[in-house]
């Protein structure tokens, strides 16, 4: 089957997203992978391929046997199914590895002692592994390392309480393992997982009267071969894709056509990263007109509430709800990240309500997007907000007014799947390009 | 004057550079020639002045920024700021400062003379003022300001001009007679005024070949080095004179068989934007900024930062006949003296004439005269002209303010952004 | 007046950023209104064509800032991004003109920004002589001086006279007055004039009419007189860099908190660059000329020919009895940045212990210049001027 990839190489996580010669989604992939930019492109693109073999395999059963009620049950059982064949997989890969790092230590008791405490560890496990996976019951991470680190601190430390084995040393253990696993690539035994989970969701799921139609589409995806015609690359670490230059486009242009494909009213873009801060101004077929990003200073970007939460001792997820719960916001003037730490204790020192001050910064952040917006051009409807700040309601809140207050009335799109707008773009890109040979 | 030499070396070039051996060399032994030092500024300089009393022009920016080219400007900055000065300041006064702690060891690794005059030309650029009051702190020589007014209004006046030309006649040639013991010689003013013109009107020719396609010159990265004799010592002398009517047939050569401009990287094979760039380089990444444009296919058809000396493209001319008044009027036509809607309307000239895809804007850290504004001018350049603006930020000579990724991906957005414009 | 109501009616004038008291005078007088940013505008030019001359210094930290910021990049001062919020967010526009003086690169520059935004307006760039000879700058200021006075009557529609140009020389000069008074006051005893009410008092300059505010000074003069204020163990300090972009008011406390009594200072030099007052008689311009050119105060962006830097500031702190130097200076403030490493070289020679810190005028975090302030004072107190 023809079809186009788009890779985003960002700096935290890699996407891919696989369109058809339509321009038609297939599939998307994420890894949070970093051990190196060529094995995470791999595993996103592997990723993306799974989840295109997901939606084939769905089109099947609907063109055999029509669209009906159980559907999107089973859909939901294989998909957990098939992560749950993945996850037991890359647990037996931790435990050897977490094994082979005792098995280096010199002191022969304590390399016995540990051995037998993390074979029971692993089983305790993946005895409980079985339940975890269940419709309903859906993993709050896509990723492994989400997954595994809450269950192996919580039996670790439960292990240690008897006092015979260390907590820090089984969590030391742990990080020095999982950033191996996250170095293997488990999407190339897709066929194998993929067997496994059609079998688990037809048992499991008690949808046997389907069973042979599942069983005829999922041989069907497993099949299906997929001829990559053209790859576009993008992100921030695109430079380091091992493809050549001509196939490497910028983020800017990525992302302005991936929120026009997204949205197709979309005029401008506000893409709030990590590391940076785009302003994207597009014209009505979504190709970039103009841009602005922020200098070479990072404040006011997603790193900057990093920083806050750490200072907080609080997950970065948490700061906008406590946010969504002040009355006011605290004026700030800096979102200096280096100041960001000791402008937050004078606050509190001050008296100030933390989730008032929290207000504040996150206003802050939306005002130096706002001159941004300024610079590119303004706020023309429709405006689409990207990026992992985009998630952060507080956020979006202080967008909204601060949109409606400067601009008026503007339609204003956030899509749940905003993450992979750069990967959209890029695919775009590709089929393009393809089409343009 | 160029430190890493290209790859095919043209006349002009070799001979910029024994232009500038020699004149470090003399600057060397000053003192056992018997020869007077004057410090001034690139912008409103009066060099033609300064070889009428047979002194020798120093340039401390040229100075600092061929420490940058150098890559040497890091550590001169750190000395200066240990000497308490602000990381927030000018980086060309901190090197320069800097230097003069460390030996003043020019660029050439000879020693500067000290300054026997230091001649304010306040042009353009408040902290010339603060440059040279510190090296009168440093120096305890004579000084002289030259108030030079600003175009607020957006034209020089009578009044402006009688301004500048007494303050001259008045305060900076006796001066200059004292120090140098020379009478002043209007005739030989005059004859160096003459020759600045012709080798203006060689300059002007080169700037105006960019109209060709290919562009056979590079009017930013190469202009740095066209503008060199005029804007530093050599303005007014015969030497001058060759270099630009070589520079002139060279180019000249390149338009007949349409070559485009020769960079450290070869010869641009296949010119694919055409752009105005707005600011100063950074110089000491001066070379990796140019192999970024290369890379793409991009030259610079004109460029503002090579009229910090004079705007000669527009019309202006030293003129033997004005000698005083046309010393005035340079003074205050360099383009940092230019009003905010003087520089738009210059810049959106140079899109129309030069047939540009876009412009380009360096925003420099140390340079406020250049930068403070530089995002209206981008506003207002695009509703003009409806070309794109790029924007990259760096600084002068401190190398704290280089972000080459940063810098590359805005270029590569950028440029990526006009070809999709284009085949849309 | 009691003192209460004097401060409090300063304190409104600092906040009124929608410049509510110029809008009424206006409709009060039907006269126009013409604005300037620091620091040497010869208000008496304005005032005499009849218009009134309103100070903008900034916005302090009152102002939150969403357009201003989108046309300066991070490391420009913060003065001409509130000057254009307060511009563009429409709060400026009872300004029937603009005046921007030169004091630095930013400052020149927005005065072009200004003609571009703002193309209705009357918007001019005023060269001062950098050269003090009167044969050469003083010709030259006159001709700007001139220019500018025949511009706003223009503006205004009243003949340009030397009559009311007389008359304005003599308003302001009774205002230079009442302010070296207030000066004097709290440099002879400053715990009668504490800093936060000094500095709004001069603020209130910026947007009065200049008779309303000698006579506001004369009153407060009075007023802190008769308090009767607690002797506070402070030492005496001068305050030197804060000649355009203001200090946050919270900072102009902090430094008073943290022990230090100002005893000059160089903020809203406006009202007082020009030290002794001005001839009342003869060529009005001339008169402004000569003073401008003979008895301006020394500071950063004014070229000193032939004193050494800093003998001005060492002769301050010798009469006023200062036991050291505060120098504030804005975050990315060429002229104060770049000054201050002479004058603190000056002050060395002499043993004048000196601080120095940055900030902006909407600086947030003040905790850690007081403390460095307070470090200050109290190793004066301890070890004496060393």
């Amino acid at each position: 089957m023809d079809c186009y990839l788009g890779i985003d190489l960002g700096s935290t996580t890699t996407k891919a997203v696989y369109l058809d010669e339509h321009e038609r989604p297939l599939g998307r992939g994420i890894t949070n992978s970093r051990c190196n930019y060529a094995l995470a492109c791999e595993i996103a693109g592997d990723e993306a391929g799974i989840n295109s073999r997901f939606m084939l395999l769905r089109r099947r059963i609907e063109e055999e046997d029509g669209a009906r009620d159980g559907l999107a049950e089973l859909m939901k059982w294989l998909a957990c199914s098939f992560t749950f064949a993945q996850y037991v997989d890359q647990l037996a890969a931790l435990e050897e590895i977490c094994l082979e790092e005792v098995e280096r230590w010199n002191d022969a008791f304590e390399r016995d002692l540990y051995a037998k405490t993390l074979a029971s560890l692993f089983e305790r496990m993946r005895s409980e592994a079985e339940e975890m996976f269940r419709p309903g019951l859906a993993a709050r991470s896509d990723f492994f390392r989400d997954i595994v680190a809450n269950q192996y601190l919580d039996h670790a430390e439960r292990l240690a309480k008897d006092g015979a084995v260390s907590f820090d040393r089984l969590t030391a253990i742990y990080d020095r393992a999982i950033l191996r696993v996250e170095g293997k690539n488990f999407a190339t035994a897709y066929a194998k997982h993929l067997d496994l989970a059609c079998e688990r969701a037809v048992w499991r799921g008690g949808f046997e009267p389907l069973g042979e139609t599942l069983r005829r589409a999922v041989d069907y995806a497993i099949g299906v071969a997929f001829n990559v015609r053209n790859t576009i690359g993008t992100g921030y670490g695109r430079q380091t894709l091992p493809i050549p230059k001509p196939q490497i486009r910028s983020e800017i242009l990525c992302h302005g056509l991936g929120a026009h494909f997204m949205f197709p009213n979309t005029r401008t873009v506000l893409d709030i990263g990590g590391q940076d801060t785009k302003a994207i101004q597009v014209d009505a077929k979504g190709i970039a007109v103009n841009f602005q990003m922020n200098d070479r200073c990072a404040a006011g970007c997603g790193r900057y509430l990093g920083y806050i939460a750490d200072e907080m001792n609080m997950g970065v997820h948490e700061l906008g709800p406590l946010a969504m719960k002040a009355r006011k916001a605290v004026r700030i003037n800096s979102t200096c990240t280096v100041f960001a730490g000791a402008e937050l204790r004078e606050r509190l020192a001050l008296g100030e309500k933390r989730e008032e001050i929290l207000a504040g910064l996150h206003r802050a952040i939306i005002l130096r997007a706002m001159s941004l917006l300024a610079r590119s051009g303004g706020v023309h409807d429709e405006f689409t907000f990207t990026g992992g700040v985009a998630k952060n309601a507080a956020a979006v809140t202080a967008l909204k007014r601060l949109i409606s207050e400067n601009y008026g009335d503007r339609m204003i799109n956030i899509s749940p799947d905003s993450i992979y707008t750069g990967a959209v773009g890029a695919a775009l890109f590709a089929r393009r390009d393809r089409e343009a040979i | 004057m160029n430190p890493t030499p290209a790859v095919r070396k043209e006349r002009s070039m070799e001979l910029q550079k024994a232009m500038m051996g020699e004149h470090f060399k003399n600057l060397a032994r000053a003192k056992d020639l018997g020869k007077k030092v004057v410090y001034t500024f690139v912008p409103g300089n009066l060099n033609e002045l300064i070889w009428t009393f047979g002194m020798l022009p120093v340039h401390p920016e040229v100075n600092a920024l061929q420490i940058g080219l150098r890559k040497k400007s890091g550590d001169y900055i750190l000395e200066a700021e240990k000497h308490g000065h602000s990381e927030d300041v000018c980086a060309y006064v901190k090197c320069d400062l800097g230097m003069l702690k460390r030996g003043n060891i020019g660029p050439t690794g000879e020693k500067l003379p000290e300054p026997d005059l230091l001649l304010l030309s306040y042009t353009g650029c408040f902290t010339f003022m603060k440059w040279f009051e510190l090296l009168r702190e440093e120096y305890r020589c004579p000084i002289v300001m030259l108030h030079v007014p600003y175009q607020g209004d957006g034209r020089i006046t009578p009044d402006m001009t009688a301004y500048v030309a007494r303050q001259i006649s008045e305060k900076v040639l006796p001066l200059m007679e004292k120090i140098s013991g020379r009478a002043y010689d209007p005739d030989a003013l005059r004859e160096h005024l003459a020759s600045s013109a012709r080798a203006e009107r060689d300059l002007v020719a080169v700037w105006e070949s960019a109209r060709n396609r290919p562009s056979p010159i590079d009017a930013y990265f190469g202009g740095v080095y066209y503008v060199g004799p005029v804007f530093s010592a050599f303005r007014g002398l015969p030497a001058c004179e060759v270099f630009y009517e070589t520079l002139r047939q060279e180019v000249e050569e390149r338009v007949r068989n349409h070559e485009g401009p020769i960079t450290p990287e070869g010869p641009l094979k296949e010119e694919r934007f055409r752009l105005i760039v707005e600011g100063p380089p950074c110089w000491p990444n001066f070379r990796d900024l140019w192999k970024m444009f290369y890379e793409e296919g991009a030259v610079a058809v004109s460029s503002s930062y090579t009229k910090v000396g004079g705007l000669y493209d527009a019309g202006f001319r030293h003129d033997p006949d004005r000698p005083l008044e046309s010393l005035a009027d340079y003074c205050m036509g360099c383009y940092t003296n230019l009003n905010l809607p003087s520089r738009i309307q210059y810049l959106e000239r140079c899109l129309r004439e030069y047939d540009a895809d876009g412009f380009l804007i360096n925003s420099i850290k140390s340079c406020n005269s250049f930068s403070a504004g530089q995002l209206l001018i981008l506003q207002e350049l695009e509703k003009r002209t409806g070309k794109p603006g790029g924007f990259i930020e760096s600084d002068l000579v401190d190398p704290r303010y280089f972000s080459a990724a940063n810098i590359k991906n805005r270029l590569e957005s950028y440029f990526q952004m006009i070809k999709a414009k284009r085949s849309a | 007046m009691e003192l209460n109501d004097i401060v409090r009616r300063c304190e409104d004038l600092y906040h009124d950023l929608d410049l509510t008291s110029v809008k009424e005078w206006k409709r009060r007088t039907g006269g126009k209104a013409v604005g300037f940013l620091p620091i040497y505008v010869p208000r008496e030019t304005v005032h005499a064509a009849g218009a009134l001359p309103v100070g903008i210094m900034g916005a302090g930290d009152d102002l939150e800032i969403i357009r201003g910021d989108a046309f300066y990049q991070s490391y420009i001062c913060h003065i001409p991004r509130s000057t254009v919020e307060l511009g563009l967010s429409g709060r400026l526009d009872c300004l029937d003109g603009f005046l921007f003086p030169a004091i630095c690169d930013v400052i020149r520059n927005l005065s072009g920004m200004w003609k571009i935004l703002f193309p209705d307006k009357y918007v001019r760039y005023l060269d001062v002589p950098q050269n003090f000879d009167e044969r050469l700058g003083g010709v030259f200021y006159r001709q700007e001086l001139a220019a500018l006075f025949q511009d706003l009557c223009a503006l205004t529609g009243r003949p340009a006279s030397d009559e009311a140009l007389r008359r304005s020389i003599e308003a302001y000069n009774e205002n230079r007055r009442a302010i070296a008074e207030l000066y004097r006051l709290r440099a002879e005893e400053p715990h009668r004039v504490p800093t936060y009410e000094h500095y709004l008092l001069m603020r209130a300059s910026n947007v009065l009419e200049v008779t309303e505010h000698t006579a506001l000074v004369d009153a407060y003069l009075a007023a802190a007189r008769r308090e009767n204020r607690p002797w506070r163990d402070n030492i005496r300090v001068i305050l030197t860099g804060v000649f355009c972009e203001q200090p946050p008011l919270g900072l102009i406390r902090a430094l008073e908190q943290s022990g230090c009594s100002i005893v000059d200072d160089d903020w809203v030099l406006g009202a007082r660059y020009l030290r002794e007052p001005v001839a009342a008689e003869g060529d009005p311009l001339d008169a402004l000329v000569t003073s401008y050119l003979r008895r301006g105060t020394p500071t950063a962006t004014r070229y000193i020919d032939e004193d050494a830097k800093g003998e001005d500031l060492i002769r301050r702190v010798r009469t006023l009895r200062a036991e050291g130097v505060i120098f504030a200076s804005p975050s990315f403030c060429d002229p104060a940045l770049l000054e201050a490493p002479m004058l603190q070289r000056a002050l060395g020679a002499e043993k004048i212990p000196y601080t120095a810190f940055k900030f902006s005028e909407n600086s947030g975090q003040l905790q850690v210049i007081k403390e460095q302030t307070g470090a200050f004072a109290d190793s004066i107190k301890l070890w004496g001027a060393a």
